[in-house]
């Protein structure tokens, strides 16, 4: 599939890429000079700087200082108590959204009636802004809220969400709404791209679901899992959207996030907190998504 | 004995699909659920809203109205007990202040939008056509800076606007929007799969680089490009995290930072707001779900 896309791709000068004449030169660079621009101005050099205001001891004496603002940050309480919540929450919500999506997507992609309008409605959260429903969010989970009654229904006791370290699952409940219909839809397009005749062939054979699923549709989608995970973990760093407008500047410790770290200190403009731990995490990024990509590559490797 | 098997075979088909339907109409309601009920209370008068919900108002703001609500218990409703567009009007034609922000939205959204597009087209024009082991390298710039949360690029947008002299200006916000790299690295994958042989045949008959630009990439691209401005536009309406941090002045602040402000005061006008909020992107969905669904598509996969 792949080499065939690339065989009818634009590109004609792919495999002579050195040996552009001049003129093509000129065309190629005028085209991308205005994004590469805006990139090196508003993100590559800025951020060169915020990797030289990491080691150095503050902006204006400009002294090396090693890695000391990194072991400084490492002990800082405020910090560590952000990344434990972001990892904590990364942790369950990224999985959540990988497993939960691919079921909707299965489901969808079964013989039910109604599918255009279900499709529908799992993707609307997507579409609304987490200010919009942000109240309804509270009047559920607030101490007397509707889920209490609920529970009190059921004879469970109360607790208050937002005020104890449950918040963690209405977050949780939140990001869930919001990126499921997302996945879904990209678990939807690769399903239907495993080719049919394997599926049927499967089914003559008398495989039952289960076994087609696990044996056949699930290497299929294993790029697109790698894909999904990566993307619900961008959007796990987005999460202080909802923690912020549901509880505010100071929330609860359990929902003190790594972007409230960083609002408070851009408030006290703490040029050698902010680097290091911009740097940190930066670092913690590319690992994560490095290992995924090696990990999908020596799982998808025997589908081709 | 071989018939009854096929019968009860199909009787258990015919469970599976029941219960599986069930399963998706049930998850259906749950999402449409948090909308739903922000429309149908934004329909509420002021004095419902403060029985209803007034226990949980009390809570930020004593004194004035804690005599209206009547008990503890929050009381979430879906049908109004006299419909009213009362809140509406003091939306629209009484209190200015929620209009302003909305217009706040819009400055801040549209140009991001629409020069993000603008400056992405022409570099993934130049990406799509024009390849080499640099051009590769830089791609892959676009794509790791893609994957940064904002916890990592707000640092270096930060530094940059201080010294621009941009800080507390919408432009903190949009310069580094405009160069985002997500719709470039978006638009370059769409403008690969453009075969290479309706280029040459162009070229054949005399265009130059921009009438093909212009003339085969943009037409061709055209739905993608409503795509991917849809999925821009989903995006940056719901911001929240860098008004936070570039502009200390709430007067410039999006009305997705101001709901969750209101959310604790007026909650009965908070209601109408939000939904007033969502109406452009709920607009967009109706008319372009299968665009959305196209750019979603299109963003699986990051090697591609």
């Amino acid at each position: 599939m792949k080499k065939k896309d690339s065989a009818t791709a634009v590109a004609v000068h792919r495999k002579k890429g050195m040996t552009l004449k001049k003129s093509e030169r000129i065309t190629e660079w005028s085209f991308l000079g205005l994004s590469v621009a805006g990139v090196l101005v508003f993100y590559i050099l800025p951020f060169l700087v915020v990797v030289f205001y990491s080691v150095v001891d503050n902006p204006i004496n400009k002294k090396f200082v090693g890695l000391e603002n990194f072991s400084k940050i490492l002990h800082n309480d405020a910090f560590t108590l952000a990344a434990r919540n972001t990892l904590i929450f990364s942790a369950v919500a990224v999985p959540a959204a990988v497993v939960l999506s691919i079921i909707l997507a299965l489901v969808l992609d079964s013989k039910i009636p109604f599918k255009s309008q279900l499709r529908a409605s799992f993707l609307c959260p997507m579409m609304v802004p987490t200010a919009s429903v942000v109240l309804i969010w509270q009047i559920m989970f607030y101490k007397t809220g509707t889920v209490n009654q609920m529970l009190d229904v059921l004879g469970i006791e109360n607790v208050d969400w937002l005020k104890s370290g449950l918040g963690m699952v209405v977050v949780i409940i939140m990001f869930l709404w919001k990126n499921l219909g997302y996945n879904m839809i990209l678990f939807l397009t690769a399903l239907n791209n495993i080719p049919n005749d394997i599926l049927e062939v499967a089914t003559l054979e008398g495989a039952g679901p289960c076994y087609k699923f696990f044996h056949l549709k699930l290497r299929y989608l294993s790029p697109t899992i790698l894909f999904v995970t990566i993307l619900s973990l961008i959007n796990s760093f987005k999460i202080f959207r909802e923690v912020y407008l549901l509880t505010g500047d100071y929330p609860y410790d359990a929902l003190y996030m790594l972007q409230h770290f960083m609002n408070n200190t851009f408030n006290l403009l703490e040029y050698q907190k902010l680097s290091s731990a911009a740097i940190i995490m930066s670092l913690v990024m590319i690992v994560i998504i490095a290992v995924l990509f090696v990990v999908e590559y020596w799982f998808g490797k025997d589908v081709e | 004995m071989k018939k009854a098997g096929i019968r009860a075979g199909k009787i258990r088909k015919r469970v599976l699909q029941i219960f599986l339907t069930a399963y998706a109409v049930v998850s259906a309601v749950i999402f449409l659920f948090p909308t739903v009920m922000t429309i149908a209370n934004s329909f509420m008068t002021e004095k419902e809203i403060n029985a209803n919900y007034g226990a949980m108002i009390s809570n930020f703001d004593d004194k004035e109205q804690k005599k209206t609500y009547i008990s503890e218990k929050l009381n979430l409703k879906i049908i109004p007990d006299k419909v009213t567009f009362d809140q509406y009007k003091t939306v629209l034609f009484k209190s200015s202040d929620y209009l302003m922000k909305f217009w706040n939205s819009v400055l801040l959204v549209a140009p991001i939008v629409f020069f993000q597009i603008f400056v992405a087209l022409l570099a993934a024009y130049s990406f799509a056509r024009y390849r080499g082991k640099f051009k590769e390298i830089l791609f892959f710039v676009y794509v790791i800076l893609m994957l940064m949360p904002y916890q990592v690029t707000l640092v270096p947008n930060y530094l940059v606007a201080d010294w621009f002299g941009i800080l507390n200006t919408r432009w903190s916000i949009i310069l580094p929007g405009i160069f985002a790299p997500f719709s470039v690295f978006l638009l370059a994958k769409i403008m690969r799969r453009i075969p290479s042989s309706y280029i040459e045949a162009a070229k054949l008959d005399g265009a130059g680089e921009i009438q093909i630009f212009t003339q085969i990439c943009l037409p061709l691209s055209r739905s993608a490009i409503f795509s991917v401005s849809l999925l821009l536009f989903i995006d940056y309406w719901n911001m929240v995290e860098q008004p936070l941090i570039m502009l200390s002045d709430s007067d410039y602040h999006p009305l997705s930072v101001f709901l969750s402000k209101i959310n604790t005061g007026d909650v009965g006008l908070a209601f109408a707001v939000a939904v007033i909020y969502m109406i452009p992107t709920l607009l967009m969905f109706f008319y372009g779900e299968d665009y959305l669904v196209e750019g979603i598509t299109y963003s699986g996969g990051i090697k591609g």
